[in-house]
């Protein structure tokens, strides 16, 4: 289609002006009528023209799952982040993919957005790992404590600030009299512990207990050697150190993490066994007011499958000398808590720590909807307030209105009446460009941003470019000697084939661009490829037929010295053609092919 | 205007014009001394990456009357690293940070809020992991690629592949030169300047497309004549399309200038203004690059055509021929003729009034149209 288009019509025929326009013009009307009729009579404006937040996760890699990374990962993830954000009451939050491995959320200004960053980026892996050892969470020889018994609870790494807990003790569990953190619904006196079930290489924690269970047993291979001495290095004050630590094993492995005691202020570092169960064995979790002990907790049931791991774990842990009497409770990596197990225990457990109202909540809610099947970075997070962005959007509106009132004097200090042409092409191409806006954000989701906005800006300068090439070869016509109509349309054809071939290479820009970038990028590639599309449109469809009609007009015709096309100006030489008049008034249709041309004809798609 | 239409007039025939494609070695040398300022600015100074790409934060907070070193102290200490605070001309702050993780992030928005004594909800912030930069640059560079692949392949089939190779030339050309200036004026690189960057691509070729189009149909036919050969026909090309070259790369770079005012005038500093920047500044390279170096470098590789060559060979050998014998030179520029009145004296041709901004015998002597139509 950049070439053109042979079967249209004839070449430099007049064509049918009066009929071309308007279509255009219903076509127009009809756009500008559906806009009103939706009731969608603006675009609607992205997070940085109308104010909120927007969350750019990515999805990691995970060692060993080389192609977790697809579409059905993916979008699964986006359903449960939208679960997890709407769960929150969060009104019109919008959570899509972008890219291949890339999750947008927008969320509107007006809602908890905080509430919302802490919630959707967590990815809830949760496990349940035996503890082998602990110690203090800087770099240090692997010994446990010594005297002080574990530090039960941690401050879950999603909650906000860390409250003081009020167990004050350094005690394992909060809980009133048991060890036992893990506290049963009622007690249920559990059956005996079943076996494992398919843990091949068994948790330390679960063999014979050690009576002088004070040091981890001895390091039986070089890969427990090397799990040593990545315990002795690790520096768990490190935010670094604390999340790669463990980024490269998986559930079976045996693990070394970081949790922070109750005070949420020190650090303990562990080295956990295989993980005994997931998040997957939670069927429901909220974050409860325990009344008895005042403080907020989450209380988690298991599925049936879940129940019967936890009843074989604890019953099996109960027997076991500290520290490895204790199981943690990890998320994302994280210990949460590593309550101590003093009996077997059933269908559900609770996690204590330093919860405040709104971790314990979305902790539940986050164990609730479950794992997501992908860890992801938050890549980028932009707040703008709603008086920032309305402030953008005016500067972007005036910056256009300059950019168009710029354009127009320059076109019509040098076109003169031509021009006007111009500049009803101009207005035509604006008024479809705002409708198709309008109509694209219930349509297709479509939101204009900042970028955006730039897009259609710089777009003035190109739809604005094509009527300058068709002028141009207009007064060229004229300067042969021609009269104004045979120019008009004999101009046409040679204008029509560079203005499709410029215009393609500025769609092929922006269709590369929409398709390979993220982000604010894509917004910009999406607005330059549709106003380049409507470009051709309006000059297709609306200034070369108004050209044709202008060109009837004596003011035009007879050039007029501000029509702009006046012989005398442009310097035309008077013409002598009565001498070969076959050859003037018609414009030999596309000449046949020559060897060495090779006529390109891409895309009517640009057109359609 | 009307003189400006005049010269366009005399342009347009071939009365007036500039000799772009003999001085090409000029233009050359011009431009291989730009790139490598700019590439040895890019060695040397490198570019200016923004927060985006480093990873860290930008807050704005809304109208304050504390000072900008109060605010800088302030974000430093809440910080902990080098904050750069920018006063902006609606009486805001615009405040960078570095290499700062989501969760300090936001205990700076928090003690900032403080230190203002401002709802936390009020301040603006946009807070980048060092990985993002990242993906946003692999993307953009993708999209380069990819880009120009295609194009070039499009240039082949729409034109020929030597004029793809040029425009190609070009475009490389472009950007390297507005990353330059990047480097050397230690602009900031942000997204917006990605995305400006990345518009040029399409717009920068828009004005050597317009070139090329008038430069194929005037050497249509090319070799069934001897009055001409290549390179003057792509002058007269170029200095066809001169009026129109100019007059697009203005209208395009009007709006842009509109952003460029706004965005750091109003704004000072952000979207608006890094994506006019980029743009500018390639725009500007685009317009000199498709008058004074794709065009003679079609010129200078189809020169190098055997059948080009013969071409030569046979213009300049006939006019030594006319010259010998006295008669004005074939080519000179005489307009006195026209060629309605002459004979036509190729067999199966047409003497169209071609317009075609090449050369044609009507305006250049008794020759003929060498852009006829068969």
């Amino acid at each position: 289609m950049a070439a053109p288009n042979k079967g249209r019509r004839q070449a430099g025929s007049p064509g049918r002006p009066g009929r071309t326009l308007a279509l255009f013009l219903i076509a127009m009307v009809a756009l500008t009528g559906g806009m009103f009729w939706s009731g969608h009579v603006t675009p609607r404006l992205g997070i940085d023209l109308a104010g909120g937040t927007s969350i750019t996760l990515q999805a990691k890699n995970t060692p060993g799952k080389p192609n977790a990374i697809n579409k059905t990962n993916m979008d699964t993830a986006v359903n449960i982040i939208d679960r997890r954000v709407n769960g929150l009451g969060v009104s019109e939050a919008e959570v899509q993919t972008q890219g291949d491995k890339n999750i947008i959320v927008n969320i509107p200004k007006g809602t908890n957005s905080k509430q919302a960053q802490d919630q959707v980026g967590t990815t809830a892996q949760l496990f349940f790992r035996p503890v082998l050892t602990y110690a203090p969470g800087t770099p240090t020889a692997p010994e446990p404590a010594p005297s002080t018994s574990p530090s039960g609870s941690a401050k879950p790494s999603a909650s906000g600030k860390p409250q003081a807990d009020s167990s004050a003790s350094s005690k394992p569990s909060p809980s009133s009299t048991t060890q036992g953190r893990a506290v049963t619904d009622a007690l249920k006196k559990a059956p005996t512990p079943t076996p494992t079930p398919g843990a091949s290489d068994a948790p330390a924690g679960s063999a014979t207990p050690d009576p002088s269970a004070t040091t981890p047993p001895p390091p039986p291979d070089p890969a427990t050697a090397a799990l040593e001495k990545k315990f002795t290095a690790l520096d768990c004050r490190d935010e670094a150190s604390r999340t790669t630590v463990n980024q490269s094993s998986g559930p079976k492995d045996t693990i070394v993490a970081c949790g922070q005691d109750t005070t949420g202020k020190n650090w303990d570092k562990y080295i956990l066994g295989p993980a005994e169960l997931d998040g997957t064995d939670v069927s429901k979790a909220k974050g409860v007011l325990d009344q008895q002990r005042g403080m907020w907790i989450v209380q988690m049931d298991f599925t049936s499958g879940g129940t019967k791991k936890f009843q074989a774990i604890t019953g099996k842990l109960s027997q076991q000398q500290p520290p490895m009497n204790q199981f943690a409770i990890v998320l994302d990596g994280n210990v949460v808590s590593a309550p101590s197990v003093a009996q077997t225990l059933g269908a559900s457990a609770e996690i204590s720590g330093s919860f405040d109202q709104a971790s314990a909540q979305n902790l539940g809610n986050i164990l609730s909807f479950g794992a997501l099947p992908l860890s992801f970075d938050v890549a980028s997070t932009t707040t703008v307030t709603a008086a920032l962005g309305g402030e953008q959007l005016h500067a972007g509106l005036i910056a256009g209105a300059i950019g168009l009132a710029l354009v127009i004097i320059y076109l019509v200090a040098y076109y003169r009446g031509l021009s006007l042409i111009a500049i009803l092409s101009l207005g035509a191409s604006a008024i479809m460009t705002y409708t198709i806006m309008s109509l694209l954000g219930p349509g297709i989701g479509f939101a204009l941003n900042l970028p955006a906005v730039c897009g259609a800006i710089v777009a003035i300068g190109i739809t604005a470019d094509s009527f300058i090439v068709y002028f141009e070869r207009v007064r060229d016509e004229i300067r042969e000697g021609r009269t104004l109509r045979p120019a008009v349309e004999r101009a046409w054809p040679r204008a029509r084939r560079t203005i499709l071939v410029s215009d393609f290479v500025s769609f092929l820009a922006a269709a590369v661009l929409f398709v390979v970038t993220v982000g604010k990028v894509q917004g910009f590639a999406f607005t330059l490829g549709l106003t380049t599309v409507l470009d051709v449109v309006v000059v297709f469809f609306f200034t070369k037929p108004v050209m044709t009609l202008m060109a009837r007009k004596k003011f035009f015709s007879e050039g007029h010295s501000w029509s702009g096309l006046d012989p005398k100006r442009l310097g035309a030489k008077p013409p002598l053609r009565r001498s070969r008049p076959n050859l003037l008034e018609e414009d030999p249709p596309e000449p046949p092919q020559r060897r060495s041309r090779v006529s390109a004809a891409p895309t009517d798609s640009k057109e359609a | 205007m009307s003189r400006l239409g005049a010269l366009g007039a005399r342009l347009y025939r071939g009365e007036v014009g500039y000799d772009f494609i003999g001085k090409r070695k000029v233009w050359y040398g011009l431009s291989i001394l730009i790139t490598i300022t700019a590439i040895l600015g890019l060695a040397v100074q490198g570019l200016n990456m923004g927060i985006e790409f480093k990873g860290g934060a930008v807050f704005t907070t809304p109208k304050t009357s504390i000072s900008v070193a109060q605010a800088q102290t302030d974000a430093q200490a809440a910080a902990g690293h080098d904050a750069i605070v920018q006063k902006l001309g609606n009486g805001t702050l615009r405040i960078q940070v570095t290499e700062l993780s989501q969760a300090q992030a936001d205990k700076v928005k928090t003690q900032l809020a403080k230190d203002l004594s401002v709802d936390e909800n009020k301040i603006a912030a946009d807070i980048v992991g060092p990985s993002w930069g990242e993906t946003i640059a692999n993307k953009a560079w993708t999209g380069l690629a990819v880009f120009m692949v295609l194009v070039v392949i499009y240039l082949a089939i729409a034109f020929e592949w030597r004029m793809a190779v040029a425009a190609l030339i070009a475009l490389i050309h472009d950007l390297t030169i507005t990353v330059g200036v990047y480097a050397l004026v230690g602009f900031e690189v942000t997204p917006g300047t990605v995305i400006g960057l990345l518009t040029i691509l399409g717009y920068s070729l828009y004005d050597t497309v317009v070139v090329f189009d008038s430069l194929k149909e005037g050497s249509k036919g090319i070799t069934k004549q001897t009055r001409w050969y290549y390179s003057e026909v792509a002058n007269r090309s170029i200095n066809g399309t001169l009026v129109r070259s100019i007059n697009t790369t203005v209208v395009a770079l009007l709006p842009v200038a509109g952003l460029l005012f706004i965005g750091g005038g109003v704004l000072g500093a952000g979207m608006l203004n890094d994506i006019s920047l980029s743009l500018f500044v390639g725009l500007a390279a685009g317009a000199y690059s498709s008058i004074f170096i794709a065009t003679p470098l079609v010129a200078d590789l189809k020169e190098r055509d055997p059948q080009m060559k013969a071409l030569k060979k046979r213009v300049l050998a006939k006019r030594a021929a006319a010259a010998a014998k006295g008669e004005p030179a074939e080519g000179a520029e005489d307009t006195d003729v026209r060629y309605d009145d002459e004979a036509e004296d190729v067999p199966g041709g047409v003497a169209t009034a071609a317009a075609v901004a090449g050369p044609r015998g009507a305006r250049g002597g008794r020759g003929r149209p060498s852009g006829r139509r068969r």
